[in-house]
């Protein structure tokens, strides 16, 4: 979710086969470098996968270009690596919040394959994601101050998660 | 199995792949400690694990997996013992309790009710009899005889046996 020059990202914490939980103490948010988080929902192995292929990709740009990715090229990158298996895909969505120039925040989701959606306000992704879209459209306001912010997405994560059966066991919440 | 000094792997799944691949990740551990002259940390082993798991995965294009899952625990000097759960399509987590298959809906629930962090052998050996005797009870296909094996600070090993069904011993001839 955007704020004003900040964002907030948020995930759940179960990780589970089916119906079976087998940890609740999960991590689905990775950090690019200091100013762009990835989250990635779905499949655990693919996303495991999909996150060192992109670590790796982003440490060689780091090493050409001597600076850090903006998050508009890197959802560009995660985009095209999706597309690339088309006929195999990865299963997992991910979701991109960075900081851009000036601190200008910039979100976006994906589905399986890299079709890319923008948003100003919020994206979401997950089994949860039509609660999620319920939630955040009722609880969002433009340029909310971090405290603020941070509430806001996590009331609306938990109360999203707390209806399905698939989502839950606490959150992890990001401000930047 | 023994995965070396102060690792041990266990794994369950199809019985070809099982034996196969745990062999492979054995074998090549021992190449580590061969090349480098240092024994792998238990997460650099369950990542290796995972990446071998995550390659065959999508080799050729199709799902292809190893059948295996796998427990690996293992003890090192610096942060102490660690459990890592890796299912057969290469999801891995670090665990403090773990269990595989149709025992693992009664030994989880057994081991969420009485774990805490900090057992001592004792009460960890005593938690494990608990799921032992929940499975013997409750599963309909449950196997007769069971292993405990305990890795910690002196190494990996064999620590006991819980029998209901010895073998008979061979005549001689």
């Amino acid at each position: 979710m955007v704020g004003k020059n900040c964002f907030a990202i948020a995930s759940d914490r179960r990780l589970g086969v089916q119906l079976q939980t087998i940890a609740t103490d999960f991590k689905r948010i990775y950090k690019v470098h200091d100013r762009l988080f990835l989250g990635l929902s779905g499949l655990a192995t693919d996303a495991q996968t999909l996150y060192q292929r992109l670590v790796f990709r982003h440490k060689l740009y780091q090493l050409r270009e001597e600076r850090d990715m903006k998050p508009e090229t890197f959802a560009n990158l995660v985009s095209a690596i999706l597309y690339e298996k088309r006929f195999g895909p990865y299963f997992c969505q991910p979701v991109i919040a960075g900081l851009g120039d000036e601190d200008k925040p910039f979100i976006c989701t994906m589905d399986s394959i890299g079709a890319k959606e923008l948003a100003k306000d919020f994206v979401v992704a997950g089994t949860a994601s039509e609660s999620l879209y319920g939630a955040c459209e009722s609880m969002f306001k433009e340029g909310m101050e971090p405290e603020e912010l941070f509430e806001t997405v996590s009331q609306a994560l938990l109360s999203s998660v707390d209806r399905d059966c698939l989502s839950g066991w606490g959150g992890h919440v990001y401000v930047v | 199995m023994v995965l070396d000094s102060h690792k041990l792997i266990a794994a369950s799944g199809e019985s070809g792949d099982r034996v196969q691949f745990t062999e492979y990740i054995q074998k090549n551990v021992a190449l580590y400690q061969f090349r480098n002259g240092i024994p792998l940390t238990t997460a650099a082993a369950a990542n290796f694990t995972r990446g071998e798991l995550a390659t065959a995965l999508r080799k050729v294009s199709i799902l292809n997996p190893y059948f295996v899952n796998i427990l690996l625990a293992g003890y090192d000097k610096e942060t102490g013992p660690s459990l890592y759960y890796i299912d057969y399509i290469a999801t891995l987590h670090k665990v403090d309790k773990g269990a595989f298959g149709y025992g693992s809906y009664f030994s989880l629930s057994m081991m969420d009710r009485h774990y805490h962090s900090g057992m001592t052998v004792e009460e960890a050996i005593d938690l494990v009899d608990k799921c032992i005797m929940e499975i013997r009870s409750r599963l309909v296909v449950a196997p007769p005889n069971f292993v405990i094996k305990i890795v910690d600070k002196d190494g990996a090993r064999e620590y006991a046996w819980r029998e209901s069904v010895k073998d008979a011993a061979v005549a001689s001839a």
